[in-house]
Formats: structure tokens, C-alpha cells, sequence
């Protein structure tokens, strides 16, 4: 493969991939994201490509592709495999089912419908993907390919028109015009703090220095997010492309990706578009003949939530403990090796080759008056729909958990919505009309974060869901500065205590004081957000921390000191199961007659529950 | 302990020239031997002209290091937000109280090894544990012995 | 370039850059720290020195040991009442975390307060963490026998693996930085006993007198940065001053 010299070229090349692809010829897509490689799609891939040599062998049938591709989204009902170009969804896959699919469907043109989608309220069979309500109501732009590329073949981007942003803004833009651009679209920082991408660019460029550096924060260290995650795993080269544009606007001949440890099929991924790109010509030097430089290497993260933060991020680039520093001085003058430095999430950067080809005013049109374009949230917890959304700013909660995500889950009341991680908060039933946007997140409480999005239910205790994140917190604390170390350990014994039943009227007061030492002299974001779980929560479900304190009481039936674990007499059958597998002996009965927990012994870890057949043991 | 002190030379050859290649040096040495033996640090040290403070520092500041040699075993118990939501502390516990060990931490027979993570990004079959790379998913207390038997007792 | 600020009323012309606690002390003005010390770089770990800036109509808080003065038109508050609020606060949060440490007993009796509503979490401490023993170690001497270990709660400050450190020359700087006193150094039978860094370091004799007088790595670490000083430096304080008093006596008689 020779590198490709001019803008031509790569059309040319662009034109003779597409030509090569028959649009009539079958084809599969199955999802090896992490979601569902967890739930077993590797063996589903290798069980299909077996069925299908055999049949070749036999001369069966035609050459059908398998693409191995990302993150398809809807993560709930994976192993997923997408048979195209019908567009037939087929979810829950086993390896079992891989015989089946080949004879009936790839052979004989007929669907089985116990692998296909069902609409849960019509009770309506959906063939087609993009007939299913949850990616029907999505608009998915940055996810749009995700399904249909295999990630770690460049071909694939460049047919569905990878790398046309590229030359349009290295040819026919100059830097500037590119920066404007950007600025025009309004396009917000999707790290979390949501600061116009534009502007950081422009200061970026303006800042004295001849050496620049673009960095990609990858981090993503918000527990229950994994959008940044699908996007590197599926469509690497999207990322990428953005980057080099960034770059040349900003003026810098050196990018970073800074990917956690805990994704290395991302960091696979990534480095094999690397390669490339680089085999290809659109990275290294003189890219596309334009004369441009540019390269980028990957660092990994060592496990550590607070190298989210962008001081703390460019001090793990140098080889140093994360630890962050004062922004007295913005990082966009002086940051990695002391250089201006633009760190953007990849969010962020995946944007910006839509962007360019599309124009400022196209972006412009998608989302609300002050936040541009569409939203990426991995939608979790207790929602019938687990997966990966993009919807446009401005859908409200109600549509995004309700209409996209199906509803909660086990078909209990629906509590609160948690967004922004561990920065965030969590948002009321009252607040589900809110639109999705930067500023009426920050306004509630909260804040738009990276993009997870968990779902609670009324078995979720809001005081356990502060002390989770709060003990999260100071577990990743890097311990500098005094009040965001001391004030966390202070915290989350205020919090454990009110937990074990062992809470005080003083404590809500203290823990006030806390919050406002820890978000008033902290020295980074890690520990200027730190209150906001504990004070949404305080501020919408100030109820459930009295029945705590007051009572002595959990009304979700989570906290183990505050609650007991009985076994109703009525539903008992005396069958032994929990008898058998209690770890501290604590149920006595005779068989068949109902059994008893001895309350002394109990320490509620909830096995009895677990393996009872027919629900007698209840939580009080 | 005997040490293939040559896959480290490797290693910092591989990193000689990285500027603030530390990390990356550290990362590929745990990934070789499952921990930071002091051996390949003393060399890492002299070679690439880090301090050992330096390398200690970084060493016991990021979670993906380990100074001590691992379990046969590592076990991960994912307690990201969704998995804590489904129930991951009671996993958790379950686990703890089967091995007798904490996160971060390796029985004494050093078969498993245990710790905890933010977020596999497995959410839709939460909660989930990480065992050697491979995840088990949809978990509830009762599940948790015949996985540790059936890992314990694998060649 | 000089630079106006204003504190507490008062203005100063400062030189570009120069962070607000210096140029307050200029005014003789006093801002608590614990973690400052002229001769290091400014590290913001211990926030005592927080104080308001106000700048374009907005009021902030900002550490006084490293906000550089850079622009004109910046009025800085080191005693209002927000300043006061949040430097009690973590002053409270210190005190929990080390009771006996007398330096923060008498910040706290200087700032009214008397009661710490924190329960200590685990071992009372006698470090604050203030790395300025780490800074004068790494940053001034260039020695790197100590660093900041884990991160968080656990974060403390030791030698690597808590062992005897193989490069410590024994100087004592950490000790004399130290604001709290937990840094102990004791000579006993020819060796020099850094107990907080489990740190032994054998004490140096006099070639003439032989008596035991510095610590062995410290000479050969300063002989090392300057070979002139070798004559002198391997001499005990009393035979260096004899040696330099029949020095001038000789160099008096052969004029």
C-alpha cells in the first residue's frame, strides 16, 4: 500500500472500495463490543464462521461477510447480530442458534422470530433494526457506523465516507477558518464541564510556543459510563480524523490519546488505526501531500480516576502520580511539558469531522439554543433498555428513560435519574421533563458529565447512593490537598454511620459544613464536585437521610444495620434451600414446615433471597 | 525469587527514549509478570536514570500496579454505579467472605487474587466480576461459591 | 514589569508573577500556611493560605502561596468572612486527622477555635502532609531518598519500600523544614538515626581529632559538588577553626 499522495488519491481509492462492495450481497454484523463479548458473542462469531465454510465447502452458499464490529448500543439484548442488507436484528444469540440462522434465514429468507425483537407493550414482533423503538427514537450520529464497520479495517470507514473532512479542511480551510468553524457550530466540550470547543481552540493557537499539543482524554472514569469506550472500540478512526483536523488548526505536530487501563481492546483498536492510517498516508508526515505533520501516540492510564482531570492527565503523560495543580495558568498556555496544550474528550473530537463536511449551521440545528448537537449517554441501571443512546440536547429525561430506554426495569417505581458520575447528582421523578441540556442539568443539581446515565428504582437508598460515591471518591482522591483527602474521610464516616443506623441530628449539619469545606478549598474538579451527590441527594430526598437518622429507618430496604430479612410463613414451603446455603447457619425449620431466621446470626447477605423459588423470603 | 531479568532489558529498551515513558516501562513490566518485582525496578532505575523514589512513588500511586505477586487467579468485582445499583456490594461480600480476603489482597495459598473495579462497561448484565479477562455476569450471593470452585479447581 | 494589587485596602507594585503571599507579606501582612516555605516552589497541598481575589466583578478563592499577580485591577481579601469560614474549616479538618500536632493547636487557638467536631478516622497522625520535607529532598537537594506514597487516606511520606534509604546523606534539611517536629534525627554511637524514614547513616570522623561529626554521605555529597572544599570538609568543626586560625596566623607573619 503506498501512501496516498494528494486528496485524489484518497478519492480514488474512496470510489474503488465502494465499487468493490456488492449492496445486494449478504452480509453479517456481530457485536464484539465489551457488552457483549461479556455475554458471549466470540463463540457466536466462531460458531458462524464454521457454519458457513462448511457450506461453502459445500457450495452452498456464497461468500457471506462477517464483520466483527463495535458497540452496537442496545447492550440489554446482546450476543446482537445484524443481518444485512435486510436489516434483520437478531438478539440473544447463542452459538446454538448459528445453525438455525444459516438455514433459515442466510439460505431460506425466512426470520425466526424467538430471536427477534419484541416490542414489550404491543407485543409486536420488529424485524428490522431500524424499525425497533430504542434506535428509532435515537439520532445517532457519532454511533452511527458503529454497527456496520468492522474497526480495525480503515476500508470500512473510508467507503461510508471516512476521511473526506480531512482534505476538505486541510486543502480548501485555513486554520482559522476551521477554528471559526467550530466556534460557529457551537460545539461544547463532552468531557463534562461543556466549555466551547472553539474557543479552547483559538486560545490553543494564539498561546506563545511553537511546539502544541492535542491530547485525547480517554479516561473515562465515571463508573457506569462506557460511551467514550464503544466509540475508540468501533469507530476508532472517527476519533482520529478530528483529531488531525484539531490539530492543524491549532497548529500542533504532536497528539496523545490517553486511554485507561481497564479498556485494552480499546487501546488495541486504536493503535491498529494508528498503523493505518499512518500505511495510508493520513498520519505522519506530509499528510496527503498537504505538507502537514502530524502523529499521535498512545499512553495508558495506571487506574486512576482523578487523570480524568486534565492537570492530573497531562502530569500521567510525563510519567508522574496524577496528581493535579492549580489552573492559574490554563493548560491551553502551559500544560504537557509545559507547551499549550488542548485536551479534548473523544467525544468531542468525534464531532468535529461531521462538523467540517456538514457546516457549522447543519450542527447548529441539532439540540438547544446554548447546547449544540447530540448527547451520548450509557444508559444503565434499573432500565428495561441497558445501552448505548445518542439522542439530540434538549430531549427531555422523560423521553430518554421512557421512550428510548423502555421504561424501569422490573416494573417498579421509577426514584431518581443519577447523571455527571461522581461529580453529578441524582434528579427526582418531579424533574423528568427537564430537557437534557448543560445548563438545566447544572441548574438541578447535577451537571451533563461524560454521558453515564443510571436509572434508579424505589429499592434504591439515596443515602447509599451518596456514600457510594462519596466512598468512591476518597478512594481516588490523590491526597494532595487537605480538604478534598480529610474532608472525603470525613464525609463518608458521616455517611457510613448514618448507613449503620448510627446517625445524629448534628450530622446533617456537619456534613453541610463538609460539603462546603470540600467544595470551597479543594484544589481540583475531583474535589470541587465531590458534595454534589451528597447534596442533590440532601436536596431532593432529605426525607430518606431523617428516616435514617430519625427512625432508624431505610425505606428503599438497602442498608443491612436498618433492616431485616424474614421469611413469610404463608409462602414458606419448608423445601431447605436457604437452610442449606445459609453461610452463618442462621435458618432452622423442619422440612417441609416453614422456616426461621434467627435475627442474632443473620447478616443479611441475602443468599436466602437469592435461591428461594417461591418468594418467601421478604427485606423489612 | 528467579526473574527473566531479559524480557525486562527488553522492556527498557522499549521506553529508552519515551520521554516520561515511566508509566508505559511499569505497565508492560506488570503485564509481564503480573507484578512490580523490586529486581526490575532496581534495573529500570539504573538504565532509564529514574529515581527509585520516583518509581515507588508512581508505583503505589496508580491502582494498576501490584508490588506483591499475584494469585493464581485475579478476581475483579466490578462496583461501577449500575453494578452497585444491582447489587454489586453484596457480590462483593459474598466473595469476601468465600476467600477470606479484601480487595487487594491474595489468600494465603495464593490462588486468587481480589480486587475491585469501576466499571467493565458490562452494564446491561450486572452485576459482573472480571475473572482472569473473562466475565460472569448477571450474579446474585447465591452464584458466587460454584465460580470460585469451578476457578479453584482448574489446572 | 511592575504590577499594582491591592490588599486589604492597601496597594503594592509588585514585580510580574509574584504571588499574592509574598507580596502581602511585603505589606506585613500575615497569611497562615503550612506547607510554604521561600525556598521551594509553592506546592497548594495544605489550603490554610486561601484567600478571596477579586477580579472582573467576581470574588474567588484562591491559594495565596502560588496565585501569581498578572494583571492590574485585582483586590485581594485575606481576612473576610468567607477566608475566615474556610481556613477554620480546614484547620478542623487537620486537627482530626493530627490532635497533638502543637503547631495546629496554636493556629487554633489564634483563629477561635476550640472545638474539632471530627472524630479521628484511624491512627492520630503527627505529619500533615505538607511534602515539604519531599520538596526540600527532591526539589533543593536533589538526594530523592523520600517520596509521597499511595494516594488518598493512605497517602503518606516514606523512603521506597519504608526500608533504610541507600541514598539518604543524612543532612537533616527534611528536619529542619518540618513544621510539625514528627521529623526526629538523633545522633547516637557514631550514627546518625532518622527513626521517620527507618533510616540509619553512619557518622563521619575527624582525620584529625577523630571525633564523630557529620554525617559521612552529607561530606561526600558536598565534595562532590565542589572538590576545593575537601580539605575542609573532612575536618570537625574544631579542627576546621583551628586549622584556619594557624592559616591566618601563617599568612600574618609572612607579610
Amino acid at each position: 500500500m503506498t501512501r496516498l499522495a494528494s486528496p485524489a488519491e484518497l478519492e480514488q481509492l474512496r470510489n474503488y472500495i465502494v465499487s468493490q462492495r456488492r449492496p445486494d450481497r449478504q452480509w453479517v454484523a456481530i457485536c464484539l463490543g465489551t457488552g457483549c463479548r461479556a455475554s458471549g458473542s466470540e463463540a457466536v462469531s466462531a460458531a458462524l464462521r464454521n457454519a458457513l465454510l462448511e457450506r461453502r465447502l459445500a457450495a452452498q452458499i456464497d461468500v457471506v461477510e462477517i464483520k466483527e464490529t463495535g458497540c452496537q448500543g442496545f447492550c440489554e439484548r446482546g450476543p446482537l447480530l445484524v443481518i444485512h442488507p435486510q436489516n434483520i436484528f437478531y438478539q440473544h444469540v447463542k452459538p446454538d442458534d448459528v445453525e438455525e440462522i444459516v438455514e433459515e434465514t442466510l439460505l431460506g429468507g425466512r426470520t425466526i422470530s424467538r430471536l427477534l425483537y419484541r416490542n414489550p407493550e404491543s407485543n409486536e414482533i420488529v424485524v428490522k433494526e431500524h424499525d425497533i423503538p430504542f434506535y428509532r427514537n435515537q439520532q445517532r450520529l457519532l454511533l452511527a457506523h458503529s454497527g456496520e464497520i468492522d474497526p480495525t479495517d480503515i476500508r470500512d470507514y473510508i467507503a461510508v465516507g471516512g476521511y473526506s473532512a480531512l482534505p476538505k479542511a486541510l486543502f480548501t480551510m485555513r486554520p482559522d477558518e476551521i477554528i471559526d468553524t467550530i466556534i460557529q457550530s457551537g460545539l461544547r466540550g463532552r468531557g463534562g464541564a461543556g466549555f466551547p470547543t472553539g474557543r479552547k481552540w483559538r486560545s490553543c493557537r494564539n498561546a506563545p510556543g511553537d511546539t502544541k499539543y492535542v491530547v485525547c482524554n480517554a479516561d473515562e472514569g465515571d463508573p457506569g459510563a462506557y460511551m467514550d469506550r464503544s466509540i475508540i472500540e468501533s469507530n476508532p478512526h472517527s476519533v482520529l480524523e478530528g483529531m488531525i483536523i484539531g490539530a492543524y488548526a491549532i497548529g500542533s505536530h504532536q497528539g496523545y490519546i490517553y486511554v485507561r487501563q481497564e479498556y485494552p481492546l480499546a487501546v488495541k483498536h486504536f493503535r491498529r488505526a494508528l498503523e493505518q492510517a499512518e500505511e495510508y498516508g493520513l498520519l505522519g508526515h506530509n499528510i496527503l501531500g498537504s505538507g502537514f505533520d502530524f502523529s499521535v501516540k498512545i499512553n495508558r492510564g495506571g487506574g486512576a480516576f482523578v487523570c480524568g482531570e486534565s492537570t492530573a492527565l497531562v502530569a500521567s503523560i510525563e510519567g508522574k502520580t496524577g496528581e493535579p495543580r492549580a489552573k492559574h495558568v490554563h493548560t491551553v498556555e502551559s500544560g504537557l511539558w509545559d507547551c499549550p496544550t488542548n485536551l479534548n474528550n473523544v467525544k468531542t473530537w468525534a464531532n468535529v469531522p461531521h462538523i467540517i463536511n456538514r457546516g457549522a449551521s447543519w450542527f447548529a440545528s441539532i439540540g438547544t439554543e446554548n447546547s449544540k448537537g447530540t448527547a451520548l449517554f450509557s444508559l444503565v441501571g434499573k432500565v428495561n433498555n441497558t445501552g448505548l443512546v445518542e439522542v439530540p440536547m434538549g430531549i427531555t429525561l422523560r423521553e430518554l428513560i421512557f421512550n428510548v430506554g423502555g421504561g424501569v426495569s422490573s416494573g417498579k417505581a421509577f426514584k431518581a435519574v443519577q447523571t455527571g458520575g461522581p461529580s453529578g447528582g441524582c434528579i427526582p421523578r418531579d424533574l423528568l421533563d427537564l430537557p437534557v441540556d448543560f445548563e438545566s442539568l447544572t441548574q438541578a443539581g447535577s451537571m451533563m458529565g461524560s454521558g453515564g446515565m443510571i436509572v434508579m428504582d424505589q429499592d434504591t437508598c439515596m443515602v447509599d447512593v451518596a456514600r457510594y460515591f462519596t466512598a468512591f471518591l476518597m478512594d481516588e482522591s490523590c491526597g494532595k490537598c487537605v480538604s478534598c483527602r480529610e474532608g472525603l474521610v470525613q464525609m463518608h464516616r458521616v455517611l457510613q454511620g448514618i448507613c449503620e443506623g448510627k446517625g445524629r441530628e448534628s450530622d446533617l449539619a456537619l456534613l453541610q459544613d463538609l460539603c462546603d469545606v470540600v467544595a470551597g478549598a479543594s484544589l481540583c474538579a475531583l474535589g470541587t464536585t465531590a458534595p454534589n451527590p451528597v447534596l442533590s441527594t440532601l436536596r431532593y430526598f432529605g426525607d430518606e437521610y431523617r428516616a435514617h437518622i430519625h427512625e432508624k429507618r431505610c425505606p428503599a430496604g438497602v442498608c443491612k444495620a436498618l433492616i431485616t430479612f424474614q421469611i413469610i410463613t404463608d409462602k414458606c414451603t419448608g423445601c431447605g434451600a436457604c437452610l442449606r446455603r445459609c453461610p452463618q447457619k442462621a435458618i432452622t425449620g423442619e422440612k417441609k414446615q416453614p422456616h426461621v431466621i434467627d435475627q442474632q446470626l443473620c447478616i443479611k447477605c441475602g443468599v436466602c433471597r437469592d435461591v428461594c423459588k417461591f418468594d418467601a423470603v421478604q427485606v423489612i | 525469587m528467579e526473574l527473566d531479568l531479559t524480557r525486562v532489558e527488553e522492556i527498557i529498551d522499549k521506553y529508552r527514549d519515551e520521554r516520561g515513558g515511566l508509566i508505559g516501562a511499569l505497565q508492560d513490566i506488570q503485564e509481564s509478570f503480573g507484578w512490580l518485582p523490586q529486581p526490575a525496578l532496581r534495573r529500570l532505575s539504573e538504565e532509564l536514570g529514574y529515581p527509585m523514589n520516583r518509581i515507588y512513588s508512581v508505583a503505589t500511586f496508580y491502582k494498576a500496579f501490584s508490588l506483591t505477586p499475584r494469585g493464581r487467579h485475579v478476581c475483579k468485582v466490578c462496583m461501577g454505579t449500575a453494578c452497585h445499583v444491582r447489587g454489586a456490594p453484596r457480590i462483593l461480600e459474598e466473595i469476601e467472605r468465600q476467600l477470606g480476603i479484601g480487595p487487594g489482597e491474595t489468600t494465603a495459598d495464593k490462588t486468587f487474587s481480589l480486587d475491585i473495579v469501576n466499571c467493565v462497561g458490562a452494564c446491561a448484565i450486572g452485576p459482573v466480576i472480571d475473572i482472569d479477562g473473562e466475565h460472569k455476569g448477571n450474579l446474585t450471593p447465591g452464584k458466587v461459591a460454584a465460580i470460585l470452585k469451578e476457578y479453584r479447581e482448574a489446572t | 514589569m511592575l504590577i499594582p494589587v491591592t490588599i486589604n485596602g492597601r496597594t503594592i507594585e509588585v514585580e510580574k508573577g509574584t504571588s499574592i503571599l509574598e507580596a502581602a507579606r511585603r505589606l506585613n501582612i500575615y497569611i497562615p500556611s503550612l506547607c510554604y516555605h521561600e525556598a521551594l516552589a509553592p506546592y497548594g497541598a495544605c489550603r490554610l493560605c486561601q484567600v478571596e481575589v477579586e477580579s472582573g466583578g467576581r470574588k474567588r478563592l484562591r491559594t495565596a502561596c502560588e496565585y501569581p499577580v498578572l494583571r492590574e485591577g485585582e483586590t485581594v481579601y485575606t481576612d473576610s468572612e468567607p477566608v475566615l469560614r474556610m481556613r477554620k474549616l480546614v484547620l478542623e479538618l487537620l486537627l482530626a486527622r493530627c490532635p497533638d500536632v502543637p503547631i495546629l493547636r496554636d493556629m487554633a487557638a489564634e483563629m477561635g477555635l476550640s472545638q474539632v467536631r471530627f472524630e479521628t478516622v484511624g491512627e492520630p497522625s503527627q505529619c500533615i502532609l505538607c511534602g515539604l520535607c519531599e520538596r526540600v529532598c527532591n526539589e533543593v537537594l536533589g538526594i530523592n531518598a523520600i517520596c509521597f506514597v499511595g494516594r488518598g487516606a493512605k497517602r503518606h511520606i516514606s523512603t521506597p519500600y519504608e526500608a533504610n534509604s541507600e541514598v539518604c546523606i543524612g543532612c537533616g534539611a527534611c528536619a529542619y523544614v518540618c513544621p510539625t517536629g514528627v521529623i526526629r534525627i538523633r545522633d547516637i554511637d557514631g550514627r546518625r538515626h532518622l527513626r521517620f524514614w527507618n533510616t540509619t547513616v553512619e557518622l563521619a570522623s575527624c582525620r584529625l581529632c577523630a571525633e564523630q561529626f557529620a554525617p559521612g554521605p552529607s561530606l561526600l555529597t558536598a565534595q562532590g559538588r565542589s572538590s576545593d572544599l575537601e580539605d575542609i570538609l573532612t575536618l570537625c568543626p574544631t579542627c576546621r577553626a583551628e586549622r584556619v586560625r594557624l592559616q591566618l596566623a601563617m599568612a600574618h607573619k609572612s607579610k
